[in-house]
C-alpha cells in the first residue's frame, strides 16, 4: 500500500500538537482587596471575558500598587488586565510594535519616546471620553505632553516631582545644618559638612543597566531650569537653542561642583566614578548609615528606602526641593509623569483607557501611597504620605513652574541615548564642554 | 483563561494547516506522472523549506541591505551609514573593539582549552576536571556576565568590598580598581569573561579529537626518540587541525556576534561597545534603523568568509574519510 506512505508524517505532526496542547497553563486569579460595590464603575460597561494587555517600566512594589489600584475594575467590569512590567521597556517597545506583537495598552514614561510610536502610525489616537477627562482634570500642559502633530494620544496617568534634595531630620538638628534657601547656601552647606569630615556631603548612584546615566540628565534639568529661566528650558529641549550653548555647558559645570569634587562625593561608595557603578535604587542609603549628607532623586525615592523607614519632617529621612538661584523667582520643579496610549481601540481598551484618566484612578492609586498625580480631581489628603502631599499641592499650586522632565521630551536618539552616554563620559572624566558638543553632533537633523 | 484558549486555539490551527499543506503536497507528489515524477518529487519536497528560508532569511536580508542605505526617516542616503561607521570616533571605537574581541577571544579560548585538554588527557579524574572547564558553557551569556559584573564590582578605598578581585587588591595592600570603567583594559575584562565561556567548548571537541588521533603513530614517534613537545609538535596538532579549524571559526563566529556580555556589563558605555551592541543601540534606541542595518551589514560580511572556510574545511575532511 505505498500510497499511503503520505500519512505517517501527519501521524507526527498530530503527535506534535497534543504535546503543544499540553503545555497550556492557567492564569488569572483575584485580588482580595475588592469589594461589591460596583455602582461608581457601571459607566465603563461590562466586557466579560475581555483582556486587556499591559506593558510598562513599572515594576515590583509598584506594579503591585498599579495592579491593586484597578483591581476593582477588573472586577465591575469583567476585564482582565494582563499586566507586564519591564526595565527594557524603552527599547522593547519599539522593537515589539515594529515586529507586530505591541501590547493593547502601553504606559509610556516618556513624551519623546510616545511621539516615535504616533509617528510610525501604529498607536491608536484617544477616544473622545478619554480627551474629556484629560481637558477637565490636567492643566494645558499636561495635556500637550500627550499629543503629537496636533492628535490627543496618551492621557497622563501618574506623577512624579523630581529634584527633591532627601536627608536626614535629625543629622541636620544635631549638626546645625539648616535647610538651605538658595542655591548658594546650599553650596556653602556643602563645604562646610566636608570640611567637617564626618561624612561625604552627598552620595549618588547613576547605574540602571543600559539606562545608566538617567539620574544625572535630572540634576543638570534641574539645573538648567533654576539657573536660567522656563524660556530658555523650553528653547533647549526643543533644540531652540543647540545642546552645547554656553549656557547648558555651564549648567553641567555647575553641576560638576558637586558630583566632580571627590571631597564632596560619594559617600559609603568610593569615588567620582563610582556614581557610574552605583545602582540608583541603592545610592540613597548611605544618607540612612550617617555615610553621606544627602542624595539628590525624585519623589519615587521614598519606595527605595528600607520598609520601616518613616519618610516626615520628623522621621528617619525627609526630602528639601532643590533650592532656586534667586529665591525671589519662586518654586521652579521639573518632574515626570507617564502617559497611557493604546495599539487597539477596542472597547475594552477604550473602557481602561477612560478609566485610567478618571479622578477615581488617582485616587485609588494615591491612596495606596508612593505615588502622586497632576489630576486635578485628586484629593491631596488621600496622599499615603507627608511628602506626597507636599508634591501634590506643589503640583496642583498654580503658581509654582512646572516642566516636563527634559530627556523625556527631547527625540529618543539625545533622551535616551546620547544625553544618558553624556552624562557616562562626563562623569568618567571628559570635559563639559566635549561632552555638550558630541550630544549636540547626535540631534536628529530636521 | 480566555488568552491562553485563544492562543491554543491558535496553535491548534496552525497546526493542522501545516499539515495539511504538507499532506496536498505529498498527495500530489505522489499522483504525479511517471514521466516528471522525479522533478516533482523533488520540487515537493524542497518547495516549503525553500519558501520559508525566502521569507524568514533572504527577504530580511534584502530588507536590511536596502535599510543599510537609508536615513531614520527611510529615505535613501547613499553610503552615509558607511562613512558615518567608519569616521565617528565612537563608531571606530566600535569596530577597533570588535577586532580585538575577535582577534583576543578564539586565540585564548582555543589554546587554553586545548593545553588544558593536553594535560588532563589521560590524567586520574579525567571527567571531573573536564566537567570543571565545561560547566560555564551551561550558564547563559547574560548569566556569565552579571555574574563577573558581581566579580569586578567597586567600593572606595577604606569601604568594604563587594568584589571578588578588588577584595584580593585590597588584601594584597592594593588601590581597588574599577575594572569596568577603565578603558581601554575594560574591553579586556569582558574578554576574560567570554573566554571563560568558550573555553570549556574549545576543550570538550579537541579532548576528542586528542584521543582520535592513532595511538600506533604516537607510539612510533616515542621509540623514534621524540620528546612530549615534538610529539605534540608534529603528531598531536596535525592529528587534530580539523578540529582546531572548527574550534577556531566556531569561536570566531560567536565572537563577532557577541552583544549580551557587553549589554549587562557596560551598555557599551565607556569605550567597550562592539558592533552588535551598536548596532541594537543605534537601530532599537537612537532610533536609526539605518545605522544599525548598515553594521549588520558589515557584521554580516565580516562572518562571511568564515563560515565559508568552515564549510569548505568540513567538506574537505569528508572527502578523505
Amino acid at each position: 500500500m505505498k500510497t499511503h506512505n503520505y500519512l505517517s508524517p501527519l501521524a507526527v505532526v498530530g503527535a506534535l500538537a497534543l504535546t503543544l496542547t499540553a503545555c497550556g497553563s492557567t492564569g488569572g486569579g483575584g485580588t482580595s482587596t475588592t469589594s461589591d460595590d460596583c455602582s461608581a464603575y457601571s459607566s465603563y460597561g461590562k466586557h466579560d471575558g475581555k483582556t486587556v494587555s499591559v506593558y510598562s517600566t513599572i515594576v515590583d512594589t509598584e506594579a503591585t500598587n498599579l495592579e491593586e489600584s484597578w483591581a476593582q475594575f477588573e472586577k465591575c467590569t469583567g476585564i482582565t488586565i494582563k499586566y507586564e512590567g519591564s526595565k527594557e521597556f524603552e527599547t522593547q517597545i519599539g522593537v515589539r510594535s515594529k515586529a507586530g506583537n505591541a501590547p493593547d495598552v502601553a504606559i509610556f514614561p516618556q513624551p519623546g519616546l510616545l511621539a516615535d510610536q504616533a509617528k510610525t502610525g501604529n498607536l491608536k489616537p484617544a477616544p473622545k471620553a478619554v480627551s474629556d477627562l484629560v481637558d477637565k482634570n490636567w492643566s494645558a500642559d499636561w495635556k500637550k505632553y500627550g499629543t503629537v502633530n496636533g492628535t490627543f494620544y496618551a492621557s497622563p496617568m501618574l506623577a512624579n516631582v523630581k529634584g527633591y534634595i532627601w536627608y536626614v531630620p535629625k543629622t541636620f538638628k544635631d549638626k546645625g545644618w539648616q535647610v538651605p534657601k538658595t542655591w548658594d547656601e546650599m553650596m556653602t552647606l556643602t563645604k562646610k559638612i566636608a570640611d567637617d569630615k564626618a561624612m561625604k556631603p552627598w552620595c549618588a548612584g547613576f547605574e540602571s543597566g543600559e539606562a545608566t546615566g538617567w539620574p544625572g540628565t535630572d540634576w543638570i534639568e534641574d539645573v538648567v531650569l533654576r539657573a536660567e529661566g522656563p524660556e530658555v528650558y523650553d528653547q533647549w529641549v526643543t533644540h531652540g537653542i543647540p545642546f552645547n550653548d554656553p549656557k547648558i555647558v555651564n549648567a553641567f559645570n555647575t553641576t560638576g561642583k558637586v558630583l566632580l569634587d571627590p571631597n564632596y562625593v560619594n559617600g559609603g561608595f568610593g569615588d567620582v566614578r563610582s556614581i557610574l557603578s552605583t545602582g540608583f535604587a541603592q545610592a540613597g542609603q548611605p544618607v540612612l548609615d550617617g555615610q553621606c549628607a544627602m542624595h539628590h532623586q525624585a519623589t519615587f525615592q521614598a519606595a527605595n528606602w528600607p520598609a520601616g523607614t518613616k519618610v516626615a519632617p520628623d522621621g528617619d529621612v525627609w526630602a528639601f526641593m532643590a533650592p532656586p538661584v534667586d529665591a525671589s523667582k519662586g518654586v521652579a520643579i521639573t518632574g515626570g509623569g507617564e502617559m497611557i496610549g493604546a495599539y487597539k481601540d477596542t472597547p475594552e481598551v477604550q473602557a481602561y483607557l477612560t478609566f485610567m484618566a478618571s479622578a477615581d484612578f488617582a485616587n485609588n492609586r494615591v491612596k495606596l501611597g508612593g505615588a502622586i498625580s497632576a489630576n486635578k480631581g485628586l484629593d491631596a489628603n488621600n496622599a499615603g504620605s507627608e511628602l506626597d502631599k507636599l508634591s501634590i499641592q506643589l503640583l496642583q499650586d498654580p503658581k509654582t513652574v512646572f516642566r516636563f522632565d527634559g530627556s523625556d521630551l527631547m527625540p529618543g536618539a539625545v533622551g535616551s541615548n546620547s544625553f544618558w552616554k553624556g552624562i557616562v563620559s562626563w562623569v568618567n572624566g571628559t570635559p563639559a564642554q566635549q561632552v555638550a558638543d558630541s550630544i549636540e553632533a547626535s540631534w536628529p537633523k530636521s | 483563561m480566555d488568552f491562553i484558549g485563544g492562543k491554543l486555539l491558535q496553535v491548534v490551527i496552525a497546526v493542522a494547516a501545516f499539515a495539511a499543506v504538507i499532506g496536498i503536497i505529498m498527495l500530489l507528489v505522489d499522483r504525479a506522472p511517471k514521466s516528471i515524477k522525479d522533478k516533482v518529487t523533488v520540487a515537493g519536497f524542497l518547495a516549503p523549506a525553500a519558501i520559508l528560508m525566502l521569507v524568514g532569511l533572504v527577504y530580511p536580508a534584502v530588507q536590511t541591505s536596502i535599510f543599510a542605505f537609508t536615513d531614520a526617516k527611510g529615505q535613501g542616503n547613499g553610503v552615509d551609514n558607511f562613512v558615518w561607521m567608519f569616521t565617528q570616533p565612537a563608531a571606530l571605537v566600535t569596530l577597533r573593539n570588535t577586532v580585538i574581541w575577535t582577534v583576543l577571544v578564539p586565540l585564548l579560548s582555543t589554546s587554553i582549552g586545548l593545553a588544558y585538554a593536553v594535560f588532563i588527557d589521560k590524567a586520574r579524574g579525567e571527567r571531573a576536571l573536564k566537567a570543571l572547564v565545561f560547566m560555564p558553557m551551561a550558564i547563559s551569556f547574560v548569566g556569565a556576565g552579571i555574574i563577573w559584573k558581581l566579580v569586578y564590582d567597586y567600593r572606595g578605598p577604606g569601604i568594604e568590598q563587594t568584589g571578588v578581585l578588588n577584595f584580593l587588591r585590597v588584601a594584597l595592600g592594593l588601590d581597588p580598581k574599577q575594572f569596568l570603567l577603565d578603558a581601554p583594559e575594560n574591553t579586556v575584562f569582558l574578554i576574560i569573561v567570554m573566554v571563560w565561556i568558550q573555553t570549556g567548548f574549545a576543550m570538550v571537541i579537541l579532548s576528542a579529537a586528542i584521543k582520535g588521533v592513532p595511538v600506533e603513530l604516537v607510539e612510533a614517534a616515542r621509540l623514534d626518540g621524540a620528546n612530549p613537545w615534538q610529539q605534540f609538535r608534529n603528531v598531536t596538532i596535525p592529528g587534530i587541525r580539523g578540529s582546531l579549524v572548527v574550534v577556531l571559526t566556531t569561536i570566531t563566529i560567536a565572537t563577532l556576534k557577541v552583544f549580551d556580555i557587553v549589554r549587562t556589563m557596560t551598555a557599551g558605555n565607556y569605550d567597550t561597545s562592539v558592533i552588535a551592541n551598536e548596532m541594537y543601540t543605534q537601530a532599537f534606541r537612537a532610533g536609526e534603523p539605518g545605522r544599525g542595518a548598515a553594521l549588520a551589514l558589515v557584521l554580516f560580511l565580516l562572518v562571511l568568509p568564515i563560515v565559508v572556510y568552515n564549510a569548505r574545511v568540513l567538506r574537505k575532511q569528508r572527502e578523505i574519510r
